[in-house]
């Protein structure tokens, strides 16, 4: 007998947690900043952040996810898996056409996924190490089959993470030179209609849609204001109805919210669940000592930052795994503000006052008032600091480089620990030249061998078992000082209504949100 | 124009092209000083990559070729008028530049022009009404318009003539998806214009009517004003005619230098007004270390600043016959 993960039953109907009030209304247009300007809208290449926002209205993946990180039909209807967790057999929606026309089919999940997704995502890539082969057994039915199972597989099919791409366009094609990129063809219920480099970009209904009724906007217009304040403005004067979250810097939050009309949420980061620390390279100098690391976790006022500098948006981060994130263990012992501890800490080790760096990300005032709060707590505990300063590419530069004590990031969880975790502390990731694996150098063995049978552990209470002892070492050795879990408030006009439907907000469509008149 | 004149412009040219030659080098050399490289940026932005997607970037960048390999494609295209293409963008230089032309000139022109009237204007008036109070209020405005740091007064503009006045769109250059055609478009640019281009012009504006001021008080001193004066001819004409046409010596070599930065565009400017120019396009790619879109940039707007010099000592000629080319 199989085991139905997941049968559907109310195919397309709005996610539950949507109870329309009224009946939404058609028509209209809606304004929305984007900045930095993407590089591309293809989102099978580029994940930035900007390319995610625009490009998941032309393209979707195979599942959209509630609030809760539960999976939704979008191309698939349904999914199984089957008792020893190796195989995953999805039906796909039929009926569905590209916005060229061509009819979608297995064929283009099969290649999407198996060869450009494969080549071009560095993403998915990782994930599909896991996966032995995909096939279509007919045109509406696709097989995985796995080495191992997979336990994070579910999680994989969000639009940013694997986009359907249009098999008859791209196969036999240079994927990265295609003219399509210029002129992307997705499935999404908006059809790419104009960029103007350096002003907007237009976004249009796509007659065609798959889902009746859907969607409910004529025009999507990304505005590219490259100035924060300039932002706000564009608000509070009404000509851009959203401003997706951190697209304002937090200091001008308060005041955008209080005007009238505005409304603010914090949906749609769940899946994604930014989480922020302390780069502490684990190699050289005083952060190479555990008791130090420790004592800078201790040192932090980190509800402090979180009042003055986030507007009390967010939530202090226990240790490696977000509290959104699934395996979360909310038992582990906190590290709360305690100077005292940290000196004692500091003491023991034997700290002769060596001077750490500390660099900045420069990623706006935000990230500069912290790196300042920071020095002043390091300070107060005796740990001496210099600053630091670059721009973006330098501070990529550097901690790809390893060529810093402590810094800045933020990385995103994608839900699993598995795929957003893992990454950070397995010692196979320590690699130079990227600043997202495991830039600190944290090697612990018993770790590594945790989070690689956790990923392949079936069914899932095992790999809560794994998750929970890998949490509980990590927040005892402290390779990083997490700060926060991030929540980026979405401001827009109280006018448009749903539009945040999924755990991955403004990255999602606008497929469902309605203007009210 | 003379023979003299011509053959004077055309070793100027061929000077012009050699410095055009030994600053593209230097630019090229100079940006990969920074730390980082565009492969790294991109992925970077994307939070999540790997060798592979970096490998991937750089051989298509061309990047892990050696720098002198690299140099000599760079310089051997340059003299084809072959700018490359921008890596980030995926699109040749030249077009996005070209893209960004309009609006970059419709900018610094409209400013251009304003501060030069406006400016000389305002310098003529307060050198006429010396020590009076007209020149006090405009010597005074022209300072607090010269030492304004400019992002702040296009802020507190927008602030007030956008926010508070609802007069004034806040950014962009056209009313975006209105479908506007021929005077209603126009209309429509020009007050997209406004605020820009005033915040822009008005640093020069105070730099020119300074200028004119001081260069015609010290004129109006000179012996030939007086003769012109004692001659009995009218203090208008003489002003016009004999003050101001040799006062405006040094005024033309400074809107020589500021018509040299017309294509650069205003980096400023353009970013408080989202105005889709080309020092925004320079700004961004310096940033995201797309090395060819910025060389482009550089490279024009080099061009631009060795030609109107040239055009600036030739408009010398034309205003001061005294004036003789070196031989």
């Amino acid at each position: 007998m199989k085991r139905i993960i997941m049968g559907v039953l109310l195919a397309f109907l709005p996610f539950a947690s949507n109870v329309y009030a009224e009946d939404p209304t058609d028509g209209g247009t809606i304004n929305v900043a984007v900045q930095p300007e993407p590089p591309s809208l293809m989102i099978g290449m580029y994940s930035n952040a900007t390319t995610q926002q625009v490009g998941g209205n032309i393209f979707e993946g195979l599942m959209r996810y509630d609030k809760d990180l539960k999976p939704h039909p979008a191309l698939a209807t349904s999914w199984e898996n089957s008792e020893d967790g190796k195989t995953w057999t999805f039906k796909l929606k039929e009926g569905v056409v590209w916005h060229d026309g061509k009819p979608f089919t297995s064929a283009d999940v099969v290649f999407s996924i198996d060869k450009m997704l494969r080549e071009v995502n560095a993403r998915l890539r990782t994930s599909l190490a896991f996966v032995e082969s995909i096939s279509a057994t007919d045109d509406y039915t696709v097989v995985f089959k796995l080495k191992e199972p997979f336990g994070p597989f579910i999680r994989l099919f969000e639009v940013g993470t694997t986009p359907m791409m249009p098999k008859h366009i791209y196969e036999g094609t240079d994927f990265k030179l295609n003219p399509a990129n210029h002129h992307p063809i997705g499935t999404g219920p908006f059809v790419f209609k104009e960029w103007k480099k350096g002003s907007f970009i237009h976004l249009a209904k796509n007659e065609k849609y798959h889902v009746k009724g859907l969607p409910h906007l004529d025009n999507i217009y990304w505005h590219v204001i490259p100035d924060a304040a300039s932002r706000s403005v564009a608000f509070e004067t009404g000509k851009i109805d959203v401003l997706p979250g951190g697209s304002v810097e937090n200091f001008d939050v308060p005041r955008l919210t209080e005007l009238d009309n505005a409304c603010v949420t914090t949906d749609g980061w769940e899946f994604f669940s930014p989480h922020a620390w302390l780069w502490l390279n684990n190699r050289q100098g005083p952060t190479a000592d555990k008791r130090f690391r420790q004592a800078i976790m201790y040192a932090m006022d980190r509800e402090f930052a979180k009042s003055a500098l986030w507007n009390n948006f967010g939530k202090i981060a226990k240790g490696p795994v977000g509290s959104k994130t699934a395996f979360f263990n909310s038992s582990l012992p906190d590290y709360e503000h305690n100077p005292e501890k940290a000196k004692a800490l500091l003491k023991e080790m034997g700290y002769d006052g060596t001077p750490v760096r500390l660099m900045a990300m420069p990623y706006g005032e935000t990230w500069q008032r912290w790196t300042e709060v920071i020095k002043q707590n390091l300070e107060e505990v005796g740990i001496k600091t210099k600053l630091v300063s670059t721009d973006v590419a330098g501070w990529n530069q550097k901690i790809s480089d390893w060529d810093y004590d402590i810094s800045f990031t933020y990385l995103y969880q994608y839900g699993d620990p598995a795929l957003g975790v893992s990454r950070t502390y397995l010692s196979t990731n320590i690699a130079k030249g990227s600043p997202w694996n495991n830039a600190e150098g944290y090697k612990n063995e018993q770790v590594d061998k945790w989070f690689n049978e956790a990923a392949t552990a079936f069914p899932d209470t095992k790999r809560a078992d794994l998750y929970n002892k890998i949490q509980k070492q990590i927040v005892e050795d402290v390779p990083v000082a997490w700060l926060m879990e991030l929540e980026f408030p979405t401001i827009y006009n109280c006018k448009v209504q749903n539009l945040i439907d999924s755990a991955i907000g403004i990255n999602d469509a606008f497929g469902t949100a309605w203007i009210k008149k | 124009m003379s023979v003299q004149t011509l053959l004077y412009i055309g070793g100027r040219l061929v000077k012009g092209a050699v410095v055009l030659l030994v600053i593209a080098v230097f630019n090229f050399f100079l940006i990969r000083a920074a730390p980082g490289d565009p492969a790294k940026v991109l992925a970077g932005e994307a939070g999540a990559t790997d060798e592979i997607f970096l490998q991937q970037l750089r051989d298509q960048f061309g990047l892990d070729e050696p720098l002198y390999y690299q140099l000599w494609v760079y310089v051997s295209n340059l003299m084809q008028f072959d700018m490359g293409m921008s890596y980030r963008q995926q699109m040749p230089v030249f077009d996005l530049i070209m893209e960004r032309m309009p609006a970059t000139l419709l900018l610094t022109g409209t400013a251009f022009l304003l501060s030069i009237l406006l400016g000389v204007a305002a310098g003529v008036i307060a050198a006429a009404y010396h020590r009076k109070i007209w020149d006090s209020v405009i010597t005074v405005a022209a300072l607090i318009f010269y030492a304004t740091p400019l992002f702040w007064l296009a802020m507190m503009a927008s602030l007030f003539f956008s926010v508070y006045l609802e007069w004034l769109p806040s950014f962009g250059m056209q009313s975006v998806g209105e479908d506007l055609t021929g005077w209603q478009k126009i209309t429509d640019i020009a007050m997209h214009l406004i605020l820009p281009a005033t915040t822009l012009g008005l640093f020069f504006t105070a730099v020119y009517a300074r200028m004119t001021r001081t260069s015609m008080i010290e004129t109006s001193r000179l012996d030939f004003v007086k003769t012109a004066k004692a001659k009995g001819m009218k203090p208008s004409r003489v002003t016009t005619h004999h003050v101001l046409r040799n006062a405006l010596l040094p005024v033309v070599t400074l809107a020589g230098l500021q018509a040299g930065q017309l294509i650069g565009g205003a980096v400023l400017t353009e970013t408080v007004f989202a105005w889709p120019g080309i020092g925004r396009l320079m700004f961004e790619a310096l940033f995201q270390r797309d090395y060819n879109l910025l060389l482009g940039v550089f490279f024009i707007s080099s061009a631009l600043v060795v030609l109107f010099n040239l055009i600036t000592d030739v408009i010398y000629l034309i205003v001061d016959p005294r004036i003789e080319l070196s031989k």
